[in-house]
């Protein structure tokens, strides 16, 4: 069975007779790649290495190729021979030649070609490693003819069973899409299935193919837009900084800005997210407060405890999102995990420093207790140094001036002079932004100009030279301090400006001028350029303003420069001339010489280069280079009016449910509604009675779970016929508990009752979950009944006369089929009412959880039950909350064993096989153990299992297996658990499931619990 | 047409003397010409660490991270959070120092398909695929002199052949089937301890950074808390991925399922607002006179609040003026050196016995001639204190759950110098005095000046 295509792809398939006709097939290509002399003669033998029969050589020359191509040399002649080997059985080898591939293929399309079916049929592979890299390698070739190929790989691997499979075919849509944009929209009907998916692994990639291909079809989001929120904790670091990137931006289309009346109605808000999930409508007119949505609220809550990442790319981007996103109050947050990344690399620094030095300019008091972390080290880069001067600048403010003055001194001293000049600006700036210290800076810049150092005293010129200009009227004494230097200094920029300053404000020191110019008429020909034209500049105004006395120099000056090397200089000369010197000659111009020399300048303005820089989104690249990026999303501005809220909603996966109560035949309402009403009166009944019941019961229960499938078919033909009763039977519900029956969520005190039968329990929650075609095999059974166990929640001591204990019931979750119940028995042992019991707090990343309603009252020595839904999303993570009662609040905890995460399914025989046939490898579990000696028979084996995990049994024709199977409450995925007995009391567990961390946990839970006596 | 893509679209290894050695493409290749830009931003740095991270070219951006000498140069074609590829490309870089011990251009030139098959695994299309060290070494196992010889006999390879279970688990990061004779946990809390002192040895900032690193080796999958005597004193932490949130909200606990091996759980930060206790003392006393081509230079140190521990490894190291041409010094113990090219003074002083405090006192020439350097050198110290953490952190107790045997545990505390300055004594005049300085209306010079023309 060869591949179809070429005959000699087939060569690497082993024991090939074809060897001999193959080698004439090469040595034509040979012919045709005719420039493979021009590789080095050291690599002469690769070629007849790779077309060699060992895997050793093959690798060996693979391995040397690679080099090649690491060094950027050319190997692409030795493509036909290194293509030959890509179906190879040496993982290691393939892989080369995979890597290889992906470099050529481009430049040889028509050979590459040769190797796709090698890849299609590797899209099958049972190995789903093997099948992911069939995909990626397939999508990296840049071959535009297998376009309609790449395509039906994306789409079966977007539905494939492995979610790294899955995974990386969201990678392929982007390379599709970059290949072929023509694609777009079927890529988009795949991203919007990938969307969906509930695995974390996926999560991250898709949202980064959306951002690629179709970053304004924002509407694909609303629905997936409160998972993603939930998952993001859980996604790879990565993933979580593309999709807080992406919300960052959906939220600005979405919410209305939380800063226009910051700060009144937040509280508000966020109690009432918390009392109900399931708000939907925006209360209360807009006019007077400003509500911030709940999903809003949602995403705040959720990415705050990223800030605590190692990662440095995932603080940044929380720290964006609250930066863009959160009530001005709230942002303070982010200034201490940012602070701490100032510790990182200095790379990182760089960038954070950055974002800090735009954010402080508008915020300063984020920042300013943590002002001592911008000291500049002597060790740090000259990058880093200017962005922390910069901050330093912009965290100046009247209090905290002086300290920072003091500091300046020492980084004005510093060795690097470009670091020293740049304090001197920093200097300048901190001067024309704080008016108390203008003067205390000028007059220490005007000390800078005795400096030893060149740059600091032209730096210092420079900066004297822009602040004078600000308010030029009350510093004459400087300007003549700064002729009085004018002699030891020489740097010719310094001197230039000083020389400006001269003729900008002659008129303010008529007696100095004139003499400066006398100096300069002396040494005119020894000075640099700049000076000159300086110089001829201030002859001119004195001329103009005080022509007396410097008249002959102004002309001594000018014929120098008439005869200068330079000619910017004669120019300039020629032109000052004309202007000045009334002759015959001279136009109109003449007259205006005085304003066209004199005119008032505007005074430069001293600010950050980090002003306005937000108008990037914080945090990219567009921000760091200050320029728009190719590629760059713009963040839009708040909507004036919020979109449609409900947009988000979801359908909770409760229809089944609910329509199967509201079509329900009466005389099963009516029993339905008695076995509420009796459970009411036992509601606090005693447990011993209840557990008696169950004992009782548990034999049954085997047997049961059979019958209520059967039972469910018949049912579910009987509900087709029957027309809605809803409406008639809605009106004569008086009763308090039929009332909350019919309350969407309000199933309370039906879960509550043991009595209810659970046949018709079983019927009502027939698998609403088709999350894959496994899944949909199932029928979630009753749970057998084993004796409570029941755990402390809250020991009285603890809390301060309330005690909670809770139990897992075991039936299957009402408020969301993929929560598991939970019952608290709350009791009061003090001697007055505890007022008010309800769970508070769920912290910042709690699980998704249904509370119970507030319990108004507990009499003293009273207890009252009541019940909860978690969803642990599969994961023994305990549940954290706080309980709170009137005065009080106490942090509890539910730690579920990992059995308690299952429902009961019950399947046939062979159903169960086959199930069991698609979970191996690594998906198993098993272990050998020796059987307690009691645990022998069916019934003991049962109930132990039982006892362990909630799971249902299967049938079985074979004596000595026991099977058993159930899903996870939360995802859906199927487990199977068979327990073998073997000679000697050896018994044999195997664990199905493709929750690879579920599995061992349950093995090691039934191991002990078989073997125990 | 082709569009820009994102992420990571090239990587170039370019050595202190400017040489691409390694090249990598994960998208179409870009031509190396576009490390010029690089090159040129090379050449205008007066420092290795003054490159820009950031240099953006006319169609490329170019992002890059020094590390080891070498530089690691990542093409960009468009948007894409700038800290995104510079935190991956360390991770690269922390993950070849996992494989080869050491990240050297030799090393890398050596081990060359091996870090091309990293490369392979840790992008996808650019994208960040697997970089957790622990699923890397499932996928392709590191290079072991032991293995090489068995390779080359068996012709087996690196590269494993199954999915690491963990990248589909919500434990990513631990392996799965590890297994131990010996079940050990050891945990290092080290810190760090940035200072900058005056002259008058009084502190200006004073920050502790600490991380606690683990070696975990415990066969199965073990469930770990850490709690500590004193969780307050932590400022703001950062926690390695197992770290479970919610628990440290709730009740300052360190629960976790460990990666295999050696792995960062914790960093943290006691900021100066805790104040920190100075180890160490320096009295110093420079100086430079004017006209003379000699300079006094005394150093003296000692401990000052080590908690009854010694100090060790002491190093002290000065950048000392351009001026000064070579020194004299006479160590009272230890070893000093003075490099006359980049006028480094450093001086490995060892342990402090407080009964006879180390100095170092002697003479510098100058230059003659040349005037008085303008200002004065600071001092860095280095140092570690064994056994004490400076800020006092004290583990209480580590418990496993989720495994039947008792593992054997460990912990140890050290501190170290972090960034940690002596500032010289002010030189010059200060702003305060500057304030008091009167400027003379009086310029007789050039009013005589004046009258003369």
């Amino acid at each position: 069975n060869r591949a179809p295509g070429p005959a000699w792809l087939g060569y690497s398939s082993p024991g090939s007779s074809l060897s001999l006709s193959l080698s004439n097939r090469t040595s034509l290509i040979d012919s045709t790649c005719s420039d493979l002399f021009l590789l080095s003669t050291r690599n002469d033998d690769l070629k007849e290495m790779l077309e060699s029969n060992k895997d050793s050589l093959k690798l060996d020359a693979m391995k040397r190729i690679i080099a090649l191509i690491a060094t950027g040399k050319n190997a692409s002649e030795l493509f036909p021979a290194v293509v030959k080997n890509v179906a190879s059985k040496n993982i290691e080898l393939k892989k080369l030649v995979y890597v290889y591939l992906v470099r050529y293929a481009e430049e040889q399309q028509d050979l590459a070609l040769l190797s796709i079916s090698t890849f299609q049929r590797a899209l099958k592979d049972p190995n789903q490693l093997i099948r992911a890299s069939a995909l990626r390698v397939l999508s990296s070739i840049r071959v535009p003819i297998i376009v309609p190929i790449m395509m039906l790989a994306i789409k079966e691997a977007a539905s494939d069973m492995s979610p790294y499979v899955r995974k990386t075919s969201a990678h392929a849509i982007q390379k599709l899409y970059s290949l072929d944009p023509d694609q777009k929209e079927h890529l988009i009907e795949v991203i919007d299935k990938l969307l969906k998916d509930k695995s974390t692994l996926v999560a991250g990639s898709v949202v980064m193919a959306f951002e690629e291909v179709c970053p304004d079809r924002i509407d694909l989001i609303h629905k997936n837009y409160r998972k993603l929120c939930n998952l993001l904790v859980d996604v790879e670091e990565w993933g979580q900084v593309v999709i807080i990137t992406m919300l960052t931006r959906y939220a600005r289309t979405q919410f209305t800005s939380p800063w226009k009346e910051d700060g009144l109605f937040d509280e508000n808000s966020e109690t009432a997210f918390y009392e109900s999930d399931e708000k939907k409508t925006k209360n209360g007119d807009e006019k007077k407060s400003y509500m911030m949505d709940p999903d809003h609220r949602l995403l705040l809550r959720n990415t705050k405890p990223l800030l605590q990442s190692r990662n440095t790319a995932v603080v940044v981007s929380v720290a964006q999102l609250y930066w863009h996103l959160a009530p001005k109050h709230e942002v303070g947050v982010i200034t201490k995990s940012l602070v701490r990344l100032l510790r990182s690399h200095r790379e990182v620094q760089y960038v954070v420093l950055q974002n800090i030095a735009t954010m402080s300019i508008q915020r300063k008091g984020m920042f300013e207790p943590y002002m001592k972390s911008f000291y500049v080290r002597s060790t740090d880069a000259t990058h880093i140094k200017s962005l922390k001067l910069e901050i330093l600048t912009s965290l100046a403010n009247e209090a905290n001036i002086s300290t920072i003055l003091r500091e300046f001194q020492t980084y004005v001293k510093s060795q690097d002079k470009q670091f020293a000049a740049g304090t001197i600006q920093a200097i300048g700036r901190c001067a024309t932004n704080i008016s108390e210290v203008t003067d205390t800076c000028l007059q220490g810049l005007v000390l800078l100009l005795s400096n030893r150092d060149e740059t600091v005293v032209a730096e210092s010129v420079v900066v004297i030279k822009k602040l004078l200009q600000t308010q030029p009227t009350q510093h004459s004494d400087i300007i003549k301090h700064m002729a009085k230097l004018f002699d030891n200094i020489a740097v010719p920029m310094a001197r230039a400006s000083i020389l400006w300053l001269m003729g900008e404000y002659c008129e303010r020191v008529p007696q100095i001028a004139p003499d400066v110019l006398r100096k300069m008429a002396k040494s005119f020909t020894s000075e640099e350029d700049i000076v000159k034209l300086q110089t001829v500049n201030l002859a001119a105004k004195l001329y103009l303003t005080n022509s007396k006395q410097t008249k002959l120099l102004t002309q001594y000056i000018l014929n120098l420069g008439k005869y200068d090397q330079n000619y910017d200089i004669r120019d300039r000369t020629r032109f000052i001339r004309q202007l000045i010197v009334p002759n015959e000659k001279s136009g109109a111009l003449g007259k205006y010489a005085r304003r066209i020399l004199l005119a008032p300048k505007p005074a430069p303005v001293l600010e950050s280069t980090y002003k306005d820089r937000d108008r990037y989104q914080l945090g990219t690249l567009s921000h760091t280079i200050n320029t728009k990026a190719s590629g760059y999303l713009e963040l839009s501005d708040w909507p004036a009016v919020a979109p449609d809220q409900s947009v988000r909603n979801v359908e909770v996966i409760e229809p089944v449910m609910i329509h199967l109560y509201f079509y329900y035949p009466c005389p099963l309402i009516t029993q339905m509604k008695l076995c509420v009403l009796e459970s009411s009166s036992e509601a606090e009944s005693d447990e011993e009675k209840s557990s008696s019941q169950s004992s009782e019961e548990s034999d049954k229960s085997s047997s049961q779970s059979e019958k209520s499938s059967s039972e469910s078919d018949s049912e579910q033909k009987k509900t087709t016929k029957k027309p809605p009763q809803k409406k008639t039977v809605k009106p004569t519900a008086k009763d308090r508990y039929y009332n909350e029956l019919f309350n969407t969520y309000g199933y309370t005190v039906l879960s509550q009752s043991k009595c209810l039968s659970r046949s018709l329990f079983s019927l009502c929650i027939l698998t609403p979950c088709p999350l894959s075609c496994a899944a949909a095999l199932l029928q979630v059974s009753g749970p057998a009944f084993v004796p409570e166990k029941r755990h402390d929640l809250l020991h009285r001591m603890t809390g301060k006369g309330l005690s909670a204990q809770y139990q897992f019931p075991r039936q299957p979750c009402l408020y969301q089929p993929t929560m598991v119940s939970v019952q608290i028995s709350l009791t009061n042992t003090t001697d007055h009412p505890l007022e008010q019991i309800h769970i508070g707090d769920r912290g910042p990343t709690g699980l998704d959880m249904h509370c119970f309603n507030t319990v108004e009252c507990l009499l003293p020595e009273a207890s009252v039950t009541v019940s909860l839904g978690v969803d642990f999303n599969d994961s023994t993570q305990a549940a954290n909350f706080q309980l709170c009662t009137k005065e009080d609040q106490f942090s509890v905890s539910i730690q579920p064993a990992v059995g308690e995460l299952f429902l009961p399914a019950t399947m046939t025989e062979q159903d169960f096989r086959k199930e069991q046939g698609k979970l191996l490898g690594m998906n198993e579990s098993s272990a050998t153990i020796t059987m307690a000696a009691e645990n022998t028979t069916r019934q003991p084996i049962s109930r132990q299992v039982a006892t362990v995990a909630n799971l249902g049994v299967v049938p079985s024709g074979q004596d000595n297996i026991h099977r058993f199977a159930g899903k996870t409450a939360s995802s859906g995925a199927v487990v199977l658990v068979t327990v073998e007995l073997r000679e000697s009391s050896a018994a044999l567990i195997t664990i199905n499931t493709e929750k690879s961390v579920m599995g061992p946990m349950l093995l090691r839970d039934l191991k002990r619990a078989l073997t125990r006596a | 047409m082709q569009l820009p893509a994102k992420m990571i679209h090239s990587l170039f290894l370019v050595n202190s003397s400017g040489d691409i050695f390694l090249e990598k493409h994960w998208k179409s290749v870009v031509s190396r010409s576009v490390c010029d830009y690089f090159f040129e931003a090379q050449e205008r740095a007066s420092e290795p660490e003054n490159v820009p991270p950031v240099i953006p070219t006319p169609h490329h951006y170019l992002i890059s991270v020094l590390r080891h000498r070498i530089y690691f140069v990542a093409v960009i074609q468009s948007e894409v959070p700038p800290l995104f590829v510079i935190e991956f490309l360390h991770r690269v870089v922390d993950t070849f120092q996992d494989y080869f011990g050491v990240c050297t251009e030799a090393a890398i030139k050596d081990n060359v398909v091996v870090v091309y098959e990293l490369l392979e695994e840790m992008l996808d299309n650019g994208f960040p695929l697997a970089t957790e060290s622990n699923i890397l070494k499932e996928l392709i196992k590191p290079p072991t002199i032991l293995r090489t010889v068995v390779n080359t006999i068996t012709g087996s390879t690196n590269v494993g052949e199954q999915l690491p279970t963990g990248q589909l688990s919500v434990v990513p990061w631990r392996r799965t089937g590890v297994k131990y004779t010996n079940n050990e946990a050891y945990f290092d809390v080290v810190e760090e301890i940035d200072a900058i002192i005056d002259k008058s040895g009084s502190t200006i900032t004073a920050e502790i950074q600490g991380v606690i690193d683990a070696c975990v080796k415990l066969t199965g999958m073990p469930d770990l808390t850490l709690s500590f005597m004193n969780p307050r004193l932590l400022d703001d932490v950062s926690f390695h991925p197992c770290v479970r949130f919610k628990r440290w909200e709730a009740e300052r606990i360190l629960s976790f399922i460990p990666p295999d091996g050696n792995f960062r759980l914790l960093s943290y930060h006691v900021s100066c607002q805790n104040l920190v206790a100075i180890p160490v003392y320096v009295k110093h006393n420079i100086t430079f006179r004017e006209g003379s081509s000699q300079g006094r230079f005394e150093l003296t140190l000692g401990p000052k609040q080590t908690m009854g521990k010694g100090l060790e490894a002491v190093l002290i190291s000065s950048q000392l003026p351009r001026g000064v041409l070579n020194t004299n010094l006479n160590p009272s113990q230890g070893t000093y050196n003075f490099d006359p090219v980049t006028k480094l003074l450093s001086w490995d002083v060892g342990k402090i016995n407080p009964q006879k405090l180390p100095s170092l006192k002697g003479s510098m020439s100058l230059q003659a001639g040349a005037s008085k350097p303008d200002e004065n050198p600071t001092i860095n110290i280095q140092f570690k204190i064994q056994q004490s953490a400076l800020s006092g952190l004290k583990v209480n107790r580590l418990d496993m759950y989720g495994e039947k045997y008792k593992p054997f545990k460990g912990i140890k505390y050290m501190t170290k110098a972090g960034k940690f300055q002596v500032l010289p004594a002010g030189t010059g005049l200060g702003f305060k005095k500057i304030i008091q300085y009167k400027y003379r209306t009086k310029h007789t010079s050039l009013q005589e000046g004046l009258n003369t023309t």
